[in-house]
């Protein structure tokens, strides 16, 4: 599960994203750990289950709650080498969503390859 | 009586225990989560439609809009903004809030 | 602490990010700078206008090595290393330009 790099070993972190974008301040916060995670180097993925899918959907204009839209910084994680995002196929269905509503290009996977995901892990965190 | 609901209804019960005991001509707001109830063509917009036959039902626009769902609510929920809001607290007897 | 910028008083963190981004323009930029006694040359508004793009579209400030990378992107391999964003902002590439650039700290940087 763990590989040499240059910089000592990489773990595989997957960050688990359960909880939509604006009710309460998880979504933010995960994206926060994210962001800084990433410089360690690791080998990160995103894991989006539920109304986690929320938090990628296009057109998210928050100006009239007077909060960050963070929608936007999805599309810097290529920068931060961050690609592998994968999203629930039941929780888009459910939810009336397909991967073009997105804000970024996901993979989108069934729950029982969700659940092949999370086994192959070192550290799972979850918001 | 005015119901407001805050949760999401794919993660919580609560929309489903307001329109179990909201009666006819009530209103029910639908705020910060409780927005994505109003989504077109989700596992629960046909709870919504059933419910929208016997209550009115509204969603809060700035709620709406920092979902990116302008574009996907159904027909016949309508969309109030904060005054909005408040307009429908005093035109009811009491409010009733779902959390 | 505020800092005082064409007679008006413009809000500042104890480290000298803006308080309010609103409150940027390039007097602002330039008295910061002068603070730090740094002088601004077209190349640190090169990456002073770089991160303020940069914010607008990603609504974040970048890393420093994210900074880097994307640096060499756009304006050539010869400006994208650490050894030219350190000449220009000896403080810190991100941290510095970003303050300038009326930015929060770039999220990671303690």
């Amino acid at each position: 599960m763990t590989e040499e790099s240059a910089g000592g070993i990489a773990k595989k972190f997957l960050y688990v994203n359960r909880r939509a974008p604006y009710g309460s301040i998880y979504g933010l916060e995960s994206l926060e750990v994210v962001l800084i995670g990433a410089a360690f180097e690791q080998d990160v993925s995103l894991a989006f289950l539920g109304d986690g899918v929320f938090q990628l959907t296009k057109g998210q204009d928050t100006k009239g709650l007077e909060v960050k839209n963070f929608s936007p910084t999805f599309r810097a994680l290529e920068d931060y080498d961050v690609t592998k995002l994968y999203v629930e196929k039941e929780a888009l269905e459910a939810r009336g969503l397909s991967a073009a509503d997105l804000v970024v290009p996901v993979e989108v996977v069934s729950a029982q390859r969700m659940a092949e995901i999370m086994e192959a892990q070192d550290v799972i965190l979850s918001f | 009586m005015l119901h407001t609901v805050n949760k999401s209804p794919f993660e919580h019960r609560a929309l489903e225990t307001c329109l179990k005991f909201a009666r006819q001509g009530a209103a029910v707001l639908l705020i910060e989560d409780g927005v994505y109830a109003a989504a077109r063509d989700t596992a629960v917009a046909e709870q919504v439609q059933e419910a929208l036959k016997t209550v009115s039902i509204y969603a809060l626009k700035p709620d709406v809009e920092a979902r990116g769902m302008q574009n996907r609510v159904m027909d016949g929920v309508r969309l109030v903004d904060y005054g909005g809001f408040v307009d429908l607290v005093v035109e009811h007897n009491a409010v009733q809030s779902w959390l | 602490m505020p800092i005082e910028v064409s007679g008006k008083t413009i809000e500042t963190d104890e480290e000298g990010y803006l308080a309010d981004r609103a409150d940027w323009n390039e007097d602002v930029a330039k008295e910061m700078a002068r603070l730090d006694s740094c002088d601004l040359s077209e190349n640190h508004w090169e990456v002073i206008n770089f991160l303020r793009e940069y914010y607008d579209e990603y609504q974040i400030a970048p890393a420093v090595r994210v900074l880097t990378k994307a640096i060499g992107k756009k304006l050539g391999a010869d400006k994208g290393n650490s050894k030219y964003l350190y000449e220009l902002f000896p403080y810190g590439p991100a941290k510095q330009a970003c303050k300038y650039a009326g930015l929060p700290k770039p999220t990671g940087c303690v």
